[in-house]
C-alpha cells in the first residue's frame, strides 16, 4: 500500500516535470505571449509596468520548477543506480556455487556500506575537489561544500547521492571476479580503497574538471564506461591475478574446467534488475532533467538489446547452444559499452555499439579463462574492463555532431576524438593495473587476500561467516 | 519377504507409481540417486567450456512385498519403466529377513500389508 502510494507520487513527480518543466523554455515562451496579449487588449498604457512584472515572475516560476524536477530527477536516477547493488549481488551469487552465497551477500553489503562512508570521508573530496595539477581534487572532504543556507549548497547533497552510488558500483563489479576465493576482511579493506582514491582519482580526471577532460578535446565519457567500468573491470584483473584461480578450476595439463554456477533464474534476475537500474545510471548522467534522457534512454536500452543478440549468436555458433549465462552477459556487455556514449550517439549506432560489445564479451570470457588463465567466475574483466574500453573508443568512432555536438571518426570527426578516448583508455588501464596490482599485493603479505585450502573446499559461508545460506534446503525432483 | 530396489528414469517415477496403485501396491520409499551404466554420461556446455556429466540423475524406488505380490509388482515395473532407450534402469531384488511396523511392532507379513 505504502510501497504503490510511494510509486504513484514519484511517477506523478516525474510526469510533472515532464510536462511543467522540461518544456519549460517553450511553455513560458507561450505563456508570456499570452499574458502580452491579454494585457495589450484588455487594458490602459500604465499595465506596461505590470507586464514587466508578469515577465520576471513568470521567468522565476520556471527557473524554479525547473529547479525542482533536477532535484527529482537526481536523485530518482541516484536510486535507481543504488539498485544496481542487489542486480550485482543477484548476479554474482547466481553464477557460484551455493556455498558461498552468503559470502556474496556480505561482500557486495558491506562494499557499499563501506564505500558509502570512505567516499562521504574523502574519496568526493578528491573527485570534485578543487582541481590540483589536473590529477585530483583537494577540496570538499566531509562533504564540506553542501550546507542547506542556499541552493548552491543544498544542490551538493543530491550530487553526493548520485556520485556515490557510482562509486559503489565500481567497488562492487570487482568482487564476483574474486568470489569464492577472497578472505573477506580483505575484501574490506580493498572496499576502502578503491573508493576512497583509486576511483576518485580517474573521476577527477574525466568528470572533475582534471586533464583528460581539459584537453583539445576532452575525453568523453558521458556516464562511466571508463570511469566507472573499466577502473572496476581492471582492478577485477588485478584481484583475480593476484588471488590464483579457484582449486580444481584448471587441470593439470593447465585444461580449464567448469565450476557450474548454482542459480540460473538468480542470475538472470540480476542482470534484469541492472538492465533497469541502467537507465538512472545513464539517463541520470545529465545531472539535470534535460530533454535529452529520451534519447539516452533509447541508445542504453538499444545497445543492452543488441549485446544480448550479438552474445547469444557468438556462443550459438562457437559452441552449439545458447549458452544462458554468456546471453546474460551479453546484456552487461552492451549496457557498459554504450555508457560512454549513450549521449553523443545515434539509436542505430547504440545498435552497432551494443552488438559489438556481445561479440567481443564472448571471445573475451573464452580467451580470458583459457589462454590467460585468468579465473574469473561472473566475467567481470570482459564486461566491465574489456566492454568499458570499447565502448569508450567508439565514442571516438560514432559519436555524431547531431546528437551530442561533437563528431567521430565516422561522421566526419577526424581522429582528434578518438585519439583523446584512446588516451584515456590506456592511461586509465596503467593507473589501475599499477595501483590494483599494488593494493592487492600488500593485502596478500599483510593481513592475506585468499582463504585457506580447508576453507575454500568447505565453502566461505561455514567457514567465514559461520552459516549457512541454505539450511535446511533440499531441491528434490520427481518428474 | 522379498525387498524389491529399482533405479528408474526420474521421468518414468509417475507412470511407476500410478500402474502400481493401479494394481493395490500403494507403499513404496522414493530417493533421489545418481549413478552411471551403459549410458555413459553426456556433456554440458557452461560458459564455453566443455564439461562430461558422467554420473546421471536416477529415482531410486524401494518396496517390500510379500511372495504373492512380487511377480506383480516386479511386471508393472518392468512395463511403466520401459522407454526401450539404454538408460532405463535396474530391479534388484532381495532376501527381505524381517520386517517390523513401529506403531503396533507387528512384524512379518502383517507388517509389509
Amino acid at each position: 500500500m505504502n510501497l504503490s502510494r510511494f510509486v504513484f507520487s514519484a511517477v506523478l513527480l516525474l510526469s510533472l516535470g515532464a510536462h511543467g518543466v522540461l518544456g519549460a523554455e517553450e511553455t513560458t515562451g507561450s505563456g508570456v505571449e499570452t499574458a502580452i496579449m491579454a494585457v495589450s487588449e484588455t487594458s490602459e498604457p500604465a499595465s506596461i509596468q505590470n507586464l514587466a512584472q508578469l515577465v520576471t515572475k513568470a521567468a522565476e516560476a520556471a527557473g524554479t520548477a525547473q529547479d525542482s524536477a533536477n532535484w527529482v530527477w537526481i536523485l530518482l536516477a541516484a536510486f535507481l543506480v543504488m539498485f544496481m547493488q542487489p542486480g550485482f549481488a543477484m548476479l554474482e551469487a547466481g553464477l557460484t556455487r551455493s556455498k558461498n552465497a552468503g559470502n556474496i551477500m556480505m561482500k557486495n553489503l558491506m562494499d557499499f556500506s563501506i564505500g558509502s562512508i570512505a567516499y562521504f570521508v574523502i574519496g568526493f573530496g578528491i573527485m570534485f575537489g578543487a582541481d590540483k595539477l589536473g590529477l585530483f581534487g583537494s577540496d570538499g572532504f566531509l562533504l564540506s561544500a553542501a550546507n542547506t543556507a542556499g541552493k548552491e549548497g543544498m544542490w551538493q547533497y543530491a550530487f553526493w547521492m548520485f556520485q556515490v552510488v557510482f562509486a559503489a558500483t565500481a567497488a562492487t563489479i570487482v568482487s564476483g571476479a574474486m568470489a569464492e576465493r577472497t578472505k573477506f576482511v580483505g575484501y574490506l579493506v580493498y572496499s576502502v580503497c578503491i573508493t576512497m582514491f583509486v576511483y576518485p582519482v580517474v573521476g577527477h580526471w574525466i568528470w572533475g574538471g582534471g586533464w583528460l577532460s581539459t584537453l583539445e578535446t576532452p575525453m568523453v565519457d558521458f556516464a562511466g564506461s571508463t570511469v566507472v567500468h573499466s577502473v572496476g573491470g581492471w582492478l577485477a584483473l588485478c584481484g583475480a591475478l593476484v588471488l590464483g584461480p579457484r582449486l580444481g578450476k584448471y587441470g593439470p595439463n593447465g585444461e580449464s574446467k567448469a565450476i557450474l554456477g548454482h542459480n540460473m533464474p538468480l542470475a538472470a534476475l540480476g542482470v534484469f534488475i541492472l538492465w533497469f537500474a541502467w537507465f538512472g545510471f545513464n539517463a541520470g548522467s545529465t545531472t539535470e532533467a534535460s530533454q535529452s534522457i529520451g534519447l539516452i534512454s533509447v541508445t542504453t536500452n538499444l545497445a543492452a538489446a543488441a549485446g544480448a543478440i550479438g552474445a547469444m549468436i557468438t556462443v550459438w555458433i562457437k559452441e552449439k547452444k545458447p549458452d544462458p549465462s554468456m546471453s546474460l552477459n551479453g546484456v552487461l556487455a552492451g549496457l557498459v559499452a554504450i555508457t560512454a556514449g549513450c549521449a553523443n550517439v545515434s539509436p542505430g549506432a547504440a545498435i552497432a555499439i551494443g552488438f559489438i560489445a556481445g561479440i567481443l564479451v564472448v571471445f573475451s570470457v573464452e580467451f580470458i579463462d583459457q589462454v590467460l588463465h585468468v579465473d574469473d567466475p561472473v566475467g567481470a574483466i570482459s564486461v566491465h574492463g574489456v566492454c568499458g574500453a570499447w565502448g569508450t573508443l567508439a565514442v571516438g568512432l560514432f559519436a555524431s555532431k547531431e546528437f551530442g555536438g561533437i563528431a567521430g571518426l565516422f561522421n566526419g570527426g577526424g581522429l582528434a576524438l578518438l585519439k583523446s578516448q584512446l588516451l584515456g583508455v590506456v592511461t586509465v588501464f596503467v593507473w589501475c593495473m599499477v595501483l590494483g596490482t599494488l593494493l592487492f599485493l600488500a593485502i596478500k603479505y599483510t593481513i592475506g587476500l585468499r582463504v585457506s585450502k580447508e576453507d575454500e573446499l568447505r565453502g566461505l559461508d561455514i567457514t567465514e561467516h559461520g552459516v549457512e545460506s541454505y539450511g535446511g534446503f533440499q531441491i528434490f525432483t520427481t518428474d | 519377504m522379498k525387498l524389491i530396489i529399482a533405479y528408474i528414469q526420474p521421468q518414468r517415477l509417475t507412470q511407476i507409481k500410478e500402474a502400481l496403485a493401479k494394481a493395490g501396491i500403494c507403499k513404496m520409499s522414493v530417493t533421489n540417486a545418481l549413478g552411471c551404466g551403459q549410458q555413459m554420461g553426456y556433456e554440458e556446455n557452461y560458459r564455453g567450456v566443455k564439461l562430461s556429466v558422467n554420473l546421471l540423475k536416477k529415482v531410486r524406488l524401494e518396496i517390500a512385498v510379500t511372495e504373492e505380490y512380487l511377480k506383480k509388482t516386479v511386471d508393472i515395473i518392468l512395463e511403466a519403466a520401459n522407454t526401450g532407450s539404454i538408460g532405463d534402469g535396474k530391479i534388484f531384488v532381495l532376501e527381505l529377513a524381517e520386517c517390523y511396523r513401529i506403531r503396533t511392532r507387528e512384524k512379518g507379513k502383517v507388517a509389509i500389508g
